[in-house]
């Protein structure tokens, strides 16, 4: 819990807006990360919603200046509820005049633009390839408001007491930036503080330092003429309870230990590194008082089939990637579908093909994991919407593993991932049972079956050590019941259809798909994965703008939820907006037979609501008017 | 407590076993039976894990907990259960193409992380289960399906390469010679690491005599030293020949014409490799060809161990984790 802090008290004027959307940006050695990180958890700490977006390059340290090196992170704060980072920027933050030029076309008109005026000078120019000084064209001044502060010599001032070195002491100016954005939105500056005290207690001096700098970037702000004012934004109304802020790949780790403990078993955690999954491994390899074994395996095939391996002993066992590691991982996922063992199997999508935009977000991998493997080997899929839904979903992929027997691909997204909300903490009482029982050795004659099944077509979970119950598993084709290898015909078709029944048979005991707006009508939207706050926020829009707009999101991509097709058909119009080229709408066309428009956007960015809006607000005209026309035409024919 | 006491026939499966007549693999398939209960361990707590091949096959036919993999990941399915199921004897049943061509890259893993498994390596030096095709262990010149001018690779050999992944039990036996090839799977199993048993393997299908210098009775004698611990390095027929290090090489030499004492006594404990490499590296016809225990070296920490040890040493230092705590950790706010 914080405490309401002195030390953000102002002698100015306050405003009271209901929401702010900053972006920071510099080079990506300027901590711009840290800093957005950290205007979150203050933001969140102060009662708001808040929702981030950072972006910052796939090169560790990009050649400084460029434009190529610019690392951004935006957040939203509100004192209502958001589901999105925002479209345009209130205050735009930039170290020099690469973050500059490559942002500004993001900053409203009127919005504040405050650079640090020391990382402009010819050397910088050249580097951001720009013929002057970017802040001094017309343009800017008449569009913005314009706030020149000379960041790296006052920094210098402020902590020329400590003894730094140059350079050390220019590394603090990120929170001089800090103390500045932290007057004009009235944030508190003691969970940064405290932040700072506890991350460098072992370096005095510069704990000292950035303390200072931080200050003084606050008093900037408060002392000198520049602004005459500073905005504020009231906590938000959200539902009762404790918060803290949650990142995606954190809520998707923590979700995970929730499951293996409520399931009673330790979890394996068999990984490769790749953007931008890793952050799973990180965070879960903190927490081995868990029962957590985490395993950096040599490749992606060594990581998955390692989870293969932990699951056949009766382990929680859980891999991790992206795109281009699940493609490796394509064959041990079909063994998987054979064994029919229960394991997670998570994909942090990203831009692709191939190596593609490893930092960028994406939702092109949704037909990879329906179909990324050898013969007919469908998996269950689950996509969470949100940095804190992770934690939900991952729970459930594997209440739903160990319910069936069967793999559980997880496909969350870069946006998802790196991107936090503010996440209601869940009383462990109030999570699901999951109950996992292994077979002994009865007293019966009757012989065992390791391919016998239950009424969720599911196979006991029997493993090695117990008495009795020996049997063999393995990538041939299994007779049904005993498990031996069966090359029979008419078994395999039988098996076929077994295992894919056994995922179909999901969705009966699937909550249905939930509407937001009337379940018939005009136009439905139906999104999936990270594009939910998004597709939300614009159909609300569309909606207050008198369209007849309703929005379906789908958690569970497979099996889809058993009502959906009634639903597509309810709506003269269904627009699927996608971060890829149509894979969702390909699905329900083929699977429900009804038109459906896209729209799809493969930029390596989010969607801005207003695109939406936009978007779908020309397909509900265009759509409308053409069923129109074609009624007329009927009725002229028909007179 | 009265134990039962299982035999060989107990160990295997109700399945038939489906390998060409004459095939090399029925003799391991018959020493690992008779080998299992002597060692004395469960068939519940005994797991095979295969790859794909011939040889991979092996799991079907034991009573005993298995699996039959994909191609060349054997390694890694029991680095994920023993690292979670330590109490368990897991096996690694694999062949020259699955191990050394398509899972090279986990063989090695496997070894220089000394995971506590056996390793038992089939060489046949030919792709049998896809019909004849040259595996990386085929001589080279070898006419075989795809190379009908010659194979231009040049052979792998196991055994080096398990010494440079820092193996710490690395040893060679041959499926005729059955004595030796049960006691060797015996010392592999009483190792604790990573044991590699490289099997000399007839394939009498498509590769028939490739190893008959070494498998053949009247021929081996002349051919292959039995390495032994402390002993001196003697073979022949009538035990006339040795090995000596002269320099930086081992040459054959008379035993009647050098003073015993320089011969190279056989040291499988020596932690430095670099003997047992020379070993490795000899090659029939050149020089005979090492079977045995090339390397034992024992007291190196496994994976499997250091992996649950840090779990142990986590819940010791920190307790218990506890949910609640966790998702309360770190800053927090309330909505009334």
């Amino acid at each position: 819990m914080i405490e309401t802090s002195t030390s953000s008290a102002t002698s100015k004027t306050v405003e009271t807006v209901s929401g702010i959307t900053v972006r920071l940006c510099g080079d990506s050695g300027d901590g711009m990360q840290l800093l957005g990180t950290q205007l979150t958890n203050t933001s969140a700490l102060a009662g708001n919603d808040v929702a981030t977006f950072p972006d910052f390059p796939a090169e560790i340290r990009a050649p400084r200046g460029t434009r190529a090196g610019v690392s951004g992170f935006q957040v939203q704060f509100a004192s209502k509820e958001i589901f999105t980072p925002g479209d345009t920027l209130d205050a735009l933050v930039v170290m020099n005049p690469a973050a500059m030029v490559t942002n500004i076309g993001d900053l409203r008109k009127g919005g504040i633009l405050i650079a640090n005026e020391d990382g402009f000078n010819d050397k910088e120019y050249k580097l951001a390839k720009v013929e002057s000084n970017p802040l001094d064209a017309d343009v800017i001044e008449q569009s913005y408001r314009v706030v020149r502060v000379s960041m790296t010599e006052l920094t210098r001032e402020a902590v020329s007491g400590f003894g730094l070195s140059t350079k050390f002491a220019d590394r603090c100016k990120n929170f001089f930036a800090m103390g500045l954005v932290y007057w004009l939105f009235g944030r508190s500056l003691d969970p940064t503080l405290r932040f700072i005290e506890e991350k460098f207690s072992k370096k005095p001096d510069i704990m000292n330092a950035n303390i200072a700098a931080l200050r003084a970037g606050w008093a900037y702000g408060e002392t000198t003429e520049v602004f005459g004012e500073s905005y504020q934004v009231e906590a938000a109304k959200l539902e009762p309870g404790t918060y803290r802020n949650i990142m995606g790949n954190q809520a998707l780790a923590w979700g995970l230990i929730a499951a293996s403990k409520v399931s009673g078993k330790d979890l394996f955690y068999g990984t490769y590194p790749i953007t931008p999954a890793s952050d799973i491994l990180h965070e879960l390899t903190k927490y081995k008082n868990f029962g957590v074994r985490t395993f950096q395996a040599e490749d992606e095939i060594a990581a998955v089939c390692a989870t293969i391996g932990a699951a056949f002993g009766g382990t929680m066992a859980v891999t991790a990637s992206s795109g281009p590691g699940i493609a490796l991982k394509g064959e041990a996922m079909g063994l998987g579908v054979m064994l029919e063992l229960p394991m997670i199997i998570i994909n942090v999508q990203r831009g692709g093909p191939s190596t593609g935009l490893p930092t960028k977000t994406e939702q092109s991998d949704l037909l990879q994991v329906m179909f990324g493997r050898n013969g007919e080997a469908p998996m269950p899929v689950l996509a969470p919407r949100s940095p804190g839904d992770c934690f939900a979903m991952a729970v459930e992929a594997w209440r739903i593993a160990t319910e069936c027997m069967v793999p559980v691909m997880l496909l969350s997204d870069g946006y998802i991932a790196n991107g936090s909300e503010p996440w209601k903490i869940p009383d462990i009482k109030d999570l699901p049972e999951i109950k996992c029982s292994h077979p002994v050795a009865s007293d019966s004659d009757e012989p065992f079956l390791p391919y016998g099944r239950d009424e969720n077509l599911a196979r006991p979970w029997a493993i090695p050590g117990t008495p009795e119950l020996m049997h063999r598993v393995g990538g041939l084709e299994k007779e049904d019941g005993t498990g031996n290898v069966s090359y029979d015909p008419d078994n395999h078709q039988h098996m076929v259809e077994t295992r894919a029944a056994k995922v179909a048979k999901i969705a009966e005991r699937l909550p249905e798909q939930d509407v937001f707006g009337p379940t018939s009508g005009d136009v439905l939207v139906v999104s999936w994965g990270g594009t939910y706050g998004a597709c939300l926020t614009a159909v609300a829009r569309c909606r207050d703008a008198g369209h007849d707009v309703s929005h379906a999101h789908i958690r569970y991509m497979n099996p889809l939820p058993s009502n959906i097709g009634t639903l597509l058909r309810s709506f003269r119009t269904v627009i699927v907006p996608e971060l890829n080229a149509g894979q969702l709408r390909m699905l329900l066309r083929a699977e429900y037979l009804v038109d459906c428009v896209g729209i799809n956007k493969v930029k390596g960015k989010p969607f801005a609501v207003s695109e939406l809006v936009d978007a779908i607000t020309h397909h509900a005209t265009t759509h409308q008017a053409a069923t129109h026309q074609a009624a007329s035409h009927r009725q002229t024919k028909a007179g | 407590m009265n134990l039962p006491v299982l035999k060989a026939a107990d160990f295997a499966s109700d399945q038939d076993v489906r390998w060409c007549p004459g095939c090399g693999d029925y003799s391991i398939l018959a020493q690992m039976k008779k080998v299992l209960p002597e060692l004395g361990y469960p068939r519940e707590k005994t797991v095979f894990i295969s790859g794909i091949g011939c040889s991979s096959r092996f799991p079907y036919y034991m009573n005993t907990y298995g699996m039959h993999s994909i191609h060349g990941r054997a390694p890694t399915f029991a680095t994920g259960l023993k690292s979670t199921r330590p109490e368990l004897m897991v096996w690694v049943i694999t062949g020259d193409g699955d191990s050394l061509s398509i899972g090279g890259n986990h063989f090695i893993h496997c070894l220089r992380r000394n995971l506590d498994v056996n390793i038992v390596l089939f060489n046949n030096r030919i792709y049998g289960l896809t019909k004849g095709q040259y595996s990386p262990t085929s001589a080279e010149g070898q006419i075989t399906k795809s190379t009908p001018m010659g194979a231009i690779d040049h052979p792998l050999s196991p055994l080096s390469l398990a010494l440079a992944a820092e193996a710490t039990f690395v040893a060679r036996s041959i499926d005729a010679h059955v004595k030796h090839l049960g006691e060797t799977l015996k010392a592999a199993a009483e190792h604790k690491g990573t044991s590699l048993v490289e099997v000399y393997q007839n394939c009498n299908v498509f590769n028939d005599g490739a190893m008959a210098y070494a498998q053949e009775k009247k021929q081996r004698a002349e051919n292959v030293i039995e390495l032994e611990h402390g002993k001196p390095l003697i073979f022949g027929a009538k035990g006339d020949k040795g090995i000596r290090l002269t320099g930086n090489h081992l040459e054959v030499v008379n035993t009647a014409d050098v003073p015993a004492d320089d011969l190279l006594i056989h040291d499988a404990h020596d932690p430095n490799p670099a003997i047992q490499m020379m070993l490795a590296r000899m090659r029939y016809p050149e020089m005979p060809e090492p079977i045995g225990v090339l390397r034992a070296v024992e007291g190196v920490a496994t994976y499997n161990d250091q992996i649950n040890e840090q779990v142990t040493a986590a819940k010791a230092k920190k307790g218990e984790g506890d949910l609640t705590a966790l998702f309360h950790s770190g800053d927090t706010w309330q909505v009334a």
